[in-house]
């Protein structure tokens, strides 16, 4: 009963982990170039209309639209990216309210419901990801609902995150990325092109909080609604925090957020008489609450902050 | 500190010339949208003033829609000028509008229309208190108050639907039509805020609250020392501490300031225009969201928050008046984040022209807006 009770809880806070998990991987990359994108919220809900839209109109075989389905949710996330990307590296706009001016822009009362009414989104999608069964082994005790029966969406967030810290400790590429992140103008003496790294990571940002967007509008709320993903582009900014700029610590708070979103429904599944609001309000006390322990001054010490976030580089001024 | 003094520098026109240019160029990226989405952009914008400014009793409409907004943009503008990113106006208002009903509900009845000082009073309290949360945790355990204030903002709106639709709670109508759908209690009639006519044109309270509100920021902020070391403190965290000023403080102050302007305005909505607590239109509404458009719009300054609140309570009038076939929900929202990113954008255009002129604005307009500020006490996110 126990351990039953321990699966359910950790599959569906992997299920509801997983679109804060792209959210956050994008935002630790584009933050580790020094760039902080608050329009995380904005381009998850327009990768979950474009995803929507496509799943709901565009034919043939399903495997097919749901791979565009994908790739369009993506396209339409490092869309929103670019606009803040333009505004901050090439204008140096503050980021801050850059970023929350995408929010508004792309939000729940803006350009992705606009979309959605335009586009007369209102029935379920046509296609949706669904849950696997790996290797027949769904059934397999614990490991099985674990492990093989997820969301082909987990399984790629899964390989992003493991892809994400190669990238980042293990490859040039990566090493230039934190360069620019930590001390531009070194980076630059050095020869790394600072402007393009910070474009090209606030878009692969985008592009992940995209696919975040996308988890929400095929797989967990399969039928559009503005505003769908609630505040969890908010929750993503805070992972990236919690996570200390790291892809596996990302994960790990993801699902723990996971767990207490889900908790509610859990909770009433079995019975247990608690107002949904209250649990419902969990994840955001302890993301408020994380927030607080981190801040701390040993955590900031021993990992703080790409060095150079949230400051526009100016090579004239040097 | 002597670069303060600079502000002078920006050429005044600048102050007219880049909100109207900003909303100018949203609207011709707005008709863009229109095109693509088959309508024409000329009749949808003659639509969208006729319907906020033009048709009659379309100018009072929009000052009510424009009475929350005016506070959320002073919120808003009131601790962005500090550079403390206060992002919870939304759950303030919120708090304001559950305190304000609860004293109204309360004393309404007994005390008619002197329970509104108590209802703005108990606003004042709630959302200075809530938003005081996130800004004594930044002053004091330097959290990010970006992430804390949004955060707060959805369990205010968890805590409002709980009232109303899980818990017997005071708020709550028991009885009648009330134990069929969820909703709150109508405040006495006797304590709805006045409607001052003004010719055809009828003024809520609220709005005229809110105009004293928006001059004594004014005030404050222009002609007194602490608005002075606001400024400094908004302009260079640095130079304030080695000053001796007491940024921590600051914080926390200009937080429960902030907090308190946006709850005031939960105060109004319950008095004004909703008379009950009603959590799912609070949370539809946004006005948090709206009021850093406002504020980024109105360059900061309370006494220009009041113009571009009514030309945003316009939109949002508008919006609601004509939304549904040929007219796509969002578009409002749209445009405004349009508008923001163009002022945006020529904030900086307007800063960099006078820099090659060998002068540098820092002001605190430009710091708040501009990049690269250093936010006082740390807390980066």
């Amino acid at each position: 009963m126990n351990a039953n009770l321990f699966v359910v809880i950790a599959v569906s806070a992997i299920y509801y982990g997983t679109p804060v998990l792209f959210a956050g991987l994008g935002e630790v990359l584009t933050e580790r170039s020094g760039v902080l994108n608050l329009g995380v919220e904005g381009m998850m809900l327009l990768g979950a209309v474009s995803a929507s839209w496509c799943s709901a109109r565009v034919g043939g075989p399903g495997w097919l639209v749901l791979a565009l389905s994908v790739l369009l949710g993506m396209a339409a996330g490092a869309l929103g990216a670019l606009i803040h990307a333009f505004a901050v590296i090439t204008l140096r706009v503050n980021q801050t309210v850059s970023g929350l001016a995408l929010t508004i822009l792309a939000g729940a009362a803006g350009f992705s419901s606009y979309l959605a009414n335009v586009w007369e989104l209102k029935n379920p999608v046509r296609h949706q990801f669904g849950k696997l069964d790996v290797l027949g082994l769904k059934d397999a005790p614990v490991l099985g609902p674990l492990l093989f029966n997820q969301t082909l969406l987990t399984y790629l967030s899964w390989v992003l995150v493991a892809a994400c810290s190669w990238y980042l400790f293990r490859t040039r590429a990566g090493l230039h990325l934190r360069a620019v992140g930590e001390s531009p103008q070194t980076a630059d003496a050095m020869g790394i092109n600072v402007v393009r790294t910070r474009y090209v990571h606030t878009l692969i940002g985008g592009a992940f909080a995209g696919i975040g967007g996308v988890c929400f509008s095929l797989s967990i709320v399969p039928t559009w609604q503005d505003g769908m993903t609630a505040g969890r582009g908010w929750i993503a900014i805070a992972l990236v925090i919690f996570g200390f700029w790291r892809p596996d610590l990302t994960m790990v708070g993801a699902y723990l957020f996971g767990a207490f979103a889900s908790l509610s429904l859990t909770l009433q599944a079995r019975g247990v008489k608690v107002a949904p609001q209250l649990l419902d309000s969990l994840p955001y006390v302890m993301t408020i609450v994380v927030l607080v322990m981190v801040s701390g001054g040993w955590a900031k010490r021993r990992l703080g902050a790409p060095a150079a976030l949230g400051i526009p580089y100016e090579r004239e001024e040097r | 500190m002597i670069r303060l003094e600079r502000r002078a520098d920006l050429p005044r026109w600048l102050n007219w010339a880049i909100p109207i240019g900003s909303i100018l160029a949203a609207l011709v990226a707005g008709s863009v949208l229109i095109l693509a989405s088959g309508n024409s952009p000329f009749s949808t914008y003659s639509r969208i003033i006729d319907r906020a400014f033009v048709s009659s009793g379309a100018f009072s409409a929009t000052l009510i829609a424009a009475t929350p907004l005016l506070f959320t943009g002073l919120a808003a503008s009131a601790a962005f000028k500090m550079g403390v990113f206060n992002i919870g106006g939304q759950g303030q208002y919120v708090m304001g509008s559950i305190s304000a009903s609860a004293v109204g509900l309360a004393w309404g009845e007994s005390l008619g229309k002197g329970v509104i000082p108590l209802m703005i009073m108990a606003a004042i309290v709630a959302g200075a208190a809530w938003a005081g949360i996130a800004g004594a945790l930044r002053a004091y355990l330097s959290t990010n108050e970006i992430i804390t204030s949004l955060m707060l903002n959805y369990i205010a709106a968890n805590l409002g639907s709980w009232l109303i639709f899980n818990s017997r709670s005071y708020w709550r109508l028991l009885t009648g039509s009330g134990l069929m759908f969820p909703q709150g209690k109508r405040l006495p009639e006797t304590s709805d805020w006045p409607l001052l006519g003004l010719g055809s044109v009828s003024v809520p309270f609220g709005f005229l609250v809110g105009m004293v509100f928006a001059a004594g920021t004014y005030v404050l902020y222009r002609h007194t020392r602490f608005g002075f070391e606001v400024e400094i403190i908004g302009d260079s965290p640095a130079a304030a501490s080695y000053a001796g000023m007491r940024t921590r403080r600051k914080v926390l102050a200009v937080m429960a300031i902030s907090g308190a302007l946006a709850g005031v305005g939960g105060a109004s909505d319950v008095g004004d225009f909703r008379h009950i607590l009603d959590p799912k239109g609070l949370g539809q509404s946004g006005y948090g969201y709206t009021g850093i458009v406002i504020a980024a719009l109105a360059r900061l300054n309370p006494i220009a928050v009041i113009v571009v609140a009514v030309f945003m309570g316009g939109l949002d009038n508008a919006g609601r008046a004509l939304q549904g076939p040929g007219f796509p929900a969002g578009l409002v929202g749209t445009l405004q984040g349009l508008v923001l990113f163009f002022a945006l954008g020529g904030e900086i255009l307007a800063r960099y022209r006078i820099r090659r002129a060998h002068h540098r604005i820092a002001g605190p307009v430009a710091s708040a807006l501009a990049p690269g500020t250093d936010s006082p006490g740390g807390g980066r996110p």
